[in-house]
C-alpha cells in the first residue's frame, strides 16, 4: 500500500484585515478536525524567511495556499521557494462569489462568520481529498 | 495627529503562542489604542511589498514574537524596520507561570488572560513612546 504524503495547508494569516483571520480559522478547522491525520502546516513568515529546511516544506508536501486577499502572499511564496501549490484559494474572491461580506472584526468571528469559516474549511478538506486521490 | 505605532505579531499558526501575539495586537489596535496603533501583514512585508517596507522603515515598530524563531523581529529587521520594542510570549509565560495556554484556533481561558496582560503591556509601551515623542 502506498503511503500518501500529508497535504500542507498554508494560510496567510494576514493581520491587515479580517480575511486573514477567516483564512487562519478555516485552516485550523482542517488541521485539527476535518483532516487531522492528513494535513500539516507551517507559519507563512517562517516559511518565507526560513532556510532550506523550511523552504523544503512544499517540496515534501503537496500544498494548498489559503490567501485572505488578492495579494496572494501564500501562493506566491510557495511558488517562489518550492513548487507551484497543488491548489489555492483566494478567500476575498471566494466570498464575493458566495455573496458574503468579510467578517466585521479581525479578532473575534461571530456565529455566522464561524459558519463561513466552516464552509471554507470544508472546501479545503475537499481539496485535500482531491490531492490525495490524484497522488 | 501623530503617526500610529506599528505592531507586528508573528501570528504563528502551530502553537498557542502565535495566537496570543496576534490576539493581543488586535486588542491594542482595535480597542485599547485605536488610532494610536496599527498593524500590517508580516507576510506581505517579507514578500518585499514596497508600501509595507516603507511603512516599517518610517514608523516606530513593536514586534511581538510567539516562539524563539523570532519571525517578526527577524523579518522587520531584514526590511530595515525601525524596531523600538520587542515582546516575547515566552517571556510572558515565564512571568506568569500559572498559565498553561493550549488552544490555537480560539484561545482558552489562560490564553485569553495572557493576551490581555500582553495587550496591556503593549498599550503602556505605546503611551510611553507617544509621550517621549511629544
Amino acid at each position: 500500500m502506498k503511503i500518501k504524503p500529508k497535504v500542507g495547508v498554508v494560510s496567510c494569516s494576514g493581520e491587515c484585515c479580517s480575511l486573514g483571520t477567516l483564512s487562519r480559522v478555516a485552516t485550523r478547522f482542517v488541521l485539527e478536525d476535518l483532516r487531522y491525520d492528513q494535513t500539516v502546516t507551517i507559519c507563512l513568515p517562517l516559511f518565507l524567511a526560513g532556510e532550506t529546511q523550511e523552504h523544503g516544506f512544499a517540496k515534501e508536501h503537496p500544498t494548498i495556499a489559503v490567501d485572505g486577499c488578492g495579494k496572494l502572499c501564500a501562493k506566491k511564496a510557495i511558488t517562489k521557494y518550492s513548487n507551484k501549490p497543488a491548489a489555492g484559494v483566494d478567500v476575498e474572491a471566494l466570498l464575493k462569489e458566495w455573496g458574503v461580506d468579510p467578517p466585521k472584526n479581525r479578532r473575534i468571528l461571530d456565529s455566522v462568520e464561524l459558519g463561513e469559516a466552516r464552509r471554507l474549511a470544508e472546501l479545503l478538506a475537499a481539496k485535500v481529498d482531491e490531492i490525495q486521490e490524484a497522488d | 495627529m501623530k503617526k500610529p505605532i506599528l505592531i507586528l505579531p508573528c501570528s504563528g499558526i502551530g502553537k498557542p503562542f502565535g495566537s496570543i501575539a496576534r490576539d493581543a495586537t488586535f486588542r491594542v489596535c482595535d480597542e485599547l489604542r485605536l488610532g494610536k496603533a496599527d498593524t500590517l501583514c508580516l507576510s506581505l512585508l517579507v514578500m518585499g511589498d514596497e508600501e509595507a517596507r516603507n511603512r516599517v522603515a518610517s514608523s516606530q515598530c513593536i514586534v511581538v514574537d510567539g516562539c524563539p524563531m523570532a519571525c517578526s523581529r527577524n523579518n522587520v529587521d531584514r526590511s530595515a524596520g525601525n524596531i523600538v520594542t520587542e515582546f516575547k510570549v515566552m517571556d510572558l509565560l515565564r512571568e506568569n507561570r500559572g498559565f498553561k495556554p493550549r488552544e490555537v484556533t480560539f484561545l482558552d481561558e489562560d490564553g485569553e488572560k495572557l493576551s490581555k496582560i500582553l495587550a496591556d503591556k503593549i498599550a503602556a509601551k505605546i503611551d510611553e513612546l507617544m509621550e517621549e515623542s511629544e
